[in-house]
């Protein structure tokens, strides 16, 4: 018994602490995230946003949630049930995925893994199976639509992620999260970087189905694209997972180029301040570069979409791959 | 040249960050919209809101009941019956005004010789039945009750005008 409580118990109770310890600060973080958007979105737009819920609003993500909920769930005729609820299960749950490898300071990650880039790049490119088979499943043309977009559209940008990933890991030598961020201690990676920098958070854009690039949801055309059939608790799911992939994007490009927990500069004011305190702000000017981005640009066009991606960013961010390497092995400063 | 120069300008997103600075500038600027039920914008003293019948100083009601109303109204809202009183002057017995017929042109106030009907400055009588949108005489005259100060100061500064 004794045997059974130190060998399983003890570290399955610790294990689900530690991800509750991750996750319910990430939910709260989505919650306050559409909360931060519709008050910058607001801000931008000189109107005043949400202010009736709680003191300047603050209580209106639970009150949208709770609304949410309290919707009635359509299931439409024709649509593979389970397949239908499955897709919002399976994007929200990719959504948290990633966390498992995010490390929040220095040893201060649920699983220190070795391949953890390769982990992330492989969760968020299942991300696009939810948007498939939930506009699969829907049967209908809006959805099918939107989810084909979308696959065609995070297949297309993730080639240049991986690209730019790949020009940041020829200069750490390692594909450990810790290690990119410990190898960014001299100098973050934005500022040699800074193309590669852009374009990954160009297609993070894209990625997450976020305006410019919104075009599986484009709903100009296609009503709500692939979640057009979703209503009640499966597109708060939706909903929830989109925001969480948001803010699991911004983690990545922390960690690859804005030195992840790291202060800004490693003198006496910055370094007082906890590391996932820096790793949290960072985190917060991306998702607000995110929102800024949406309430400045225009929808792109499908063709516009697809030559960005394969006819500039693809040989642009190849190109740079071949520079990286060059300048790394011209120099002798490839990674040991 | 030309082409060097729009490659330039493209490659270092000069559009993008030129639309993005505009947008964070507006950020900072104070909001258009107001926070309405609690505040509310001004509103003309011509404005053409909710019907009022109103009364003398004296307290009896101006309406002699001529249907001049009745008659200019095109959306045929407004209904009168008159007969004369004990003391021969000559009211109204009916007054009512259908408002979910009525268009708001402020025909009723410009044709009345005595500005007993007018359309005051209030647009917030939203009710959740029809029923209580059919306006009766006592309703009106309520309504001329309660809004008079207003009424008579919009009339008053709209009077040099008429």
């Amino acid at each position: 018994m004794a045997e059974f409580w130190s060998g399983f118990l003890l570290p399955l109770i610790i294990i689900v602490l530690k991800i509750l310890a991750i996750i319910v600060p990430l939910l709260v973080g989505v919650a306050y995230l559409t909360y931060a958007e519709r008050k910058v979105m607001s801000a931008m737009q000189l109107r005043q946003g949400p202010n009736i819920v709680g003191p300047f609003g603050l209580l209106q993500p639970f009150a949208d949630g709770l609304k949410l909920f309290a919707k009635e769930q359509v299931l439409p005729s024709g649509a593979n049930r389970l397949l239908y609820y499955m897709a919002p299960m399976m994007t929200f749950f990719l959504a948290l995925l990633g966390w498992a490898v995010i490390p929040f300071d220095a040893g201060l990650v649920l699983a220190d893994i070795n391949v953890g880039i390769l982990y992330l790049f492989a969760i968020s490119s299942l991300g696009v199976y939810g948007i498939i088979v939930s506009g699969w499943a829907s049967n209908s043309r809006y959805a099918f639509l939107g989810g084909l977009r979308s696959a065609a559209q995070m297949v297309s940008y993730e080639v240049s992620i991986g690209f730019v990933i790949i020009s940041v890991l020829l200069c750490v030598g390692s594909l450990n999260l810790s290690d990119i961020v410990m190898a960014q201690k001299t100098i973050w990676f934005v500022i040699p970087m800074l193309p590669m920098f852009v374009i990954f958070f160009i297609s993070g854009l894209a990625e997450t189905n976020r305006a410019p690039f919104d075009l599986p949801e484009g709903e100009s055309e296609l009503v709500a694209g692939f979640m057009v059939e979703y209503s009640s608790a499966p597109f708060a799911l939706f909903f929830l997972g989109e925001y969480a992939n948001m803010i699991l994007v911004s983690a990545m490009t922390t960690i690859l180029f804005l030195g992840g927990w790291l202060p800004p500069f490693d003198i006496a004011p910055f370094t007082w301040i906890p590391g996932p305190v820096w790793f949290a702000l960072k985190i917060a000017f991306c998702l607000f570069v995110f929102i800024w981005v949406r309430a400045t640009m225009p929808r792109f066009r499908y063709d516009q979409l697809m030559r960005l991606g394969w006819k500039v960013f693809l040989p642009f961010s190849l190109g740079w791959v071949v520079l990286t390497a060059g300048v790394l092995v011209a120099f002798g400063w490839l990674p040991k | 040249m030309a082409f060097l120069d729009r490659t330039v300008r493209s490659f270092f997103l000069v559009e993008l960050l030129r639309g993005l600075s505009l947008t964070f500038s507006y950020m900072f600027k104070p909001k258009v919209t107001l926070n309405y039920p609690f505040e509310k914008g001004p509103i003309s003293p011509r404005f053409r809101g909710e019907h009022a019948l109103r009364r003398y100083p004296n307290g009896e009601e101006r309406c002699i009941a001529c249907k001049l109303c009745e008659a200019v109204c095109p959306a045929l809202a407004i209904t009168i019956e008159a007969e004369p009183r004990e003391d021969g002057s000559r009211r109204t017995t009916r007054y009512d005004i259908d408002m979910t017929k009525c268009i708001y042109c402020g025909f009723c106030q410009e044709a009345c010789p005595v500005d007993a009907i007018v359309e005051g400055p209030n647009f917030e009588f939203s009710t959740e039945t029809r029923e209580e949108l059919f306006y009766n005489k006592e309703k009106l005259l309520a309504n001329g009750d309660r809004w008079e100060a207003l009424l008579a100061a919009n009339l008053a500064a709209e009077a040099p005008y008429r």
